[in-house]
């Protein structure tokens, strides 16, 4: 595989969809509280359209799209908030879910039984959602292009 | 004799498999469901989250989760260990003294 990565066909794909792969895993992290999914799964589908960009264009295709140092900071980052967010509520208990019955942000309060839709509920759940999507994203696409870096130099010795 | 005891082994895990299946409750009895019927009928209006999944996997259980992410931020830390700049290699391959 060259450094322009695969056939136009490939390329041109791949830039049609690649957007809406990141959207959907978006849309996973978001409503991680309302329906099956939630921060892993969602940040995977994004760490997903990372790779597919990286496999389809090569890695010449992605110079100075994706900065290894800011994804790796974004990690971090994402780590540190998830640990914030479970320490948040250390009044009472490790985990405690503070902000979930206030009435007002992420606190509506929901009706038992099927799914109706709130969106503005589950008080520290969402926000860890997104910490954890977070840091999943950015942590596999991370490994991703490590790896890709490393094949690359092994190819070359 | 290899032969004898294979067999012997198999008999010994089928009588053991089929000992265990006989005592199995009907399909989708579950053993205690004392913990399962809390959640479904109290978290989400415990938790504010209409996914109970979610609720016990950032809630309940949400030391679990934290333990997940650290295995995650630990296989970043592994790869990059593995895939590193090797400035050093010159230093380990001499005779096997680290920074020698």
């Amino acid at each position: 595989m060259n450094d322009r990565g695969m056939s136009v066909i490939v390329r041109c794909v791949t830039r049609f969809v690649y957007g809406l792969i990141i959207v959907f895993g978006f849309y996973v992290i978001m409503h991680g509280h309302l329906t099956p999914g939630g921060g892993f799964q969602g940040g995977a589908i994004v760490a997903s359209a990372f790779a597919l960009l990286l496999v389809s264009l090569g890695a010449a295709g992605l110079k100075g799209k994706l900065n290894k140092k800011l994804l790796q900071s974004l990690e971090e980052i994402g780590a540190l908030a998830f640990l914030g967010l479970a320490f948040a509520g250390i009044g009472t208990a490790f985990f405690y879910n503070l902000i979930a019955h206030g009435g007002g942000f992420l606190s509506t309060a929901v009706p038992t039984g099927p799914n109706p839709g709130v969106l503005n509920a589950g008080g520290l759940v969402p926000l860890m959602n997104w910490a954890v999507g977070l840091k999943v994203m950015t942590g596999i696409a991370s490994i991703v292009i490590i790896m890709l870096i490393g094949a690359r130099k092994e190819e070359a010795e | 004799m290899s032969k004898v005891l294979r067999v012997v082994a198999f008999l010994f895990v089928s009588a053991f498999l089929i000992l265990a299946a006989t005592s199995m409750r009907d399909f989708g009895v579950p053993n205690d469901a004392a913990m399962d019927q809390y959640f479904i009928e109290n978290a989400q209006a415990e938790v504010g989250a209409n996914n109970v999944v979610t609720a016990v996997v950032f809630d309940y259980r949400g030391f679990d989760t934290l333990g997940e992410a650290t295995v995650l931020f630990a296989a970043v830390i592994a790869v990059l260990t593995v895939f590193r700049k090797r400035k050093d290699d010159e230093l380990i391959q001499g005779d096997g003294e680290v920074g020698a």
